[in-house]
């Protein structure tokens, strides 16, 4: 079989960047949109690497940033959810309309 | 060394992880899609392992893995679901989703058809063995700045976290 090359890396990486928007657009539930953007950020991450491959080590340091910047995401997301839970009784968005008027 | 089987462990791994991906976003109950999502963060590790990034891999495992999933999953637990998982799960405006998905997907392609000349084909030969010196010498020298700011903002996330989870905003 053919070498494993960066291109390779890289078509993967857009397939789960695909996934995630999919997710992203399409799901009712915010918990899925928020796991399809941990999706959306690990495919921008395996570009980060697999480019680090090729030139130095700065690739795989911005992912670490981009890694924690997830985490923080995840948790002021998921506080945010269980506040509009506890006045709504839902988790679906298109159910989130307290700042509409 | 050269590496063994690599185009196997290449196509599995990737697999893996397009196929969880995919059970993310499909599944019904968010414990599924939970359990899907480890399994693409783990298949995602070892594609970083087979990049010859150590470090990376293992704060994949444990921060990702091991912390934001584990948060997922207590949110679910703290969340009841019962009438969302009979509810229709797809909001109306998914084949406006899907189009502007598959655009997305063709505009990615064509790119990658189109600059396959660009991306070297042969990958930097970097020693295996001082990753983790590489990456914690360029963290603390070149880097040090932003690695102070992503402190603030994880110090922000907290705050913003604990406020947010108060009974009475």
């Amino acid at each position: 079989m053919a070498d494993i090359t960066t291109l390779h890396y890289l078509v993967v990486a857009a397939g789960l960047f695909v996934l995630g928007t999919i997710g992203v657009l399409t799901r009712r539930n915010v918990i899925i949109i928020l796991m399809s953007i941990e999706l959306i950020l690990n495919a921008v991450n395996l570009n980060l690497v697999a480019f680090s491959r090729m030139y130095d080590v700065h690739g795989q340091v911005f992912s670490i940033f981009v890694i924690t910047d997830a985490a923080a995401e995840a948790a002021v997301g998921l506080g945010i959810l269980i506040a509009f839970f506890r006045n709504k009784e839902t988790t679906n968005v298109d159910e989130v309309d307290l700042m509409k008027w | 060394m050269t590496p063994v089987a690599t185009p196997f462990f290449f196509y599995f791994l990737a697999a893996i992880a397009l196929l969880s991906g995919l059970a993310v976003i499909t599944r019904r109950n968010p414990v599924h899609s939970a359990v899907a999502l480890i399994m693409t963060l783990l298949s995602v590790a070892g594609l970083y392992l087979m990049l010859y990034a150590p470090f990376v891999a293992g704060v994949q495992i444990i921060l990702y893995a091991g912390g934001i999933v584990v948060l997922f999953l207590f949110v679910i637990m703290l969340v009841s679901l019962e009438k969302a998982v009979r509810e229709y799960q797809f909001n109306h405006q998914w084949h406006v989703a899907a189009a502007a998905t598959a655009v997305l997907g063709g505009l990615l392609v064509y790119v990658y058809v189109k600059g396959r000349g660009i991306f070297p084909a042969r990958a930097a030969v970097m020693p295996e063995t001082l990753n983790t010196q590489q990456v914690s010498l360029s963290l603390f020298q070149d880097y040090l700045l932003p690695f102070e700011i992503a402190s603030l903002l994880l110090l922000v996330a907290i705050i913003g976290a604990v406020v947010m989870a108060k009974k009475r905003i």
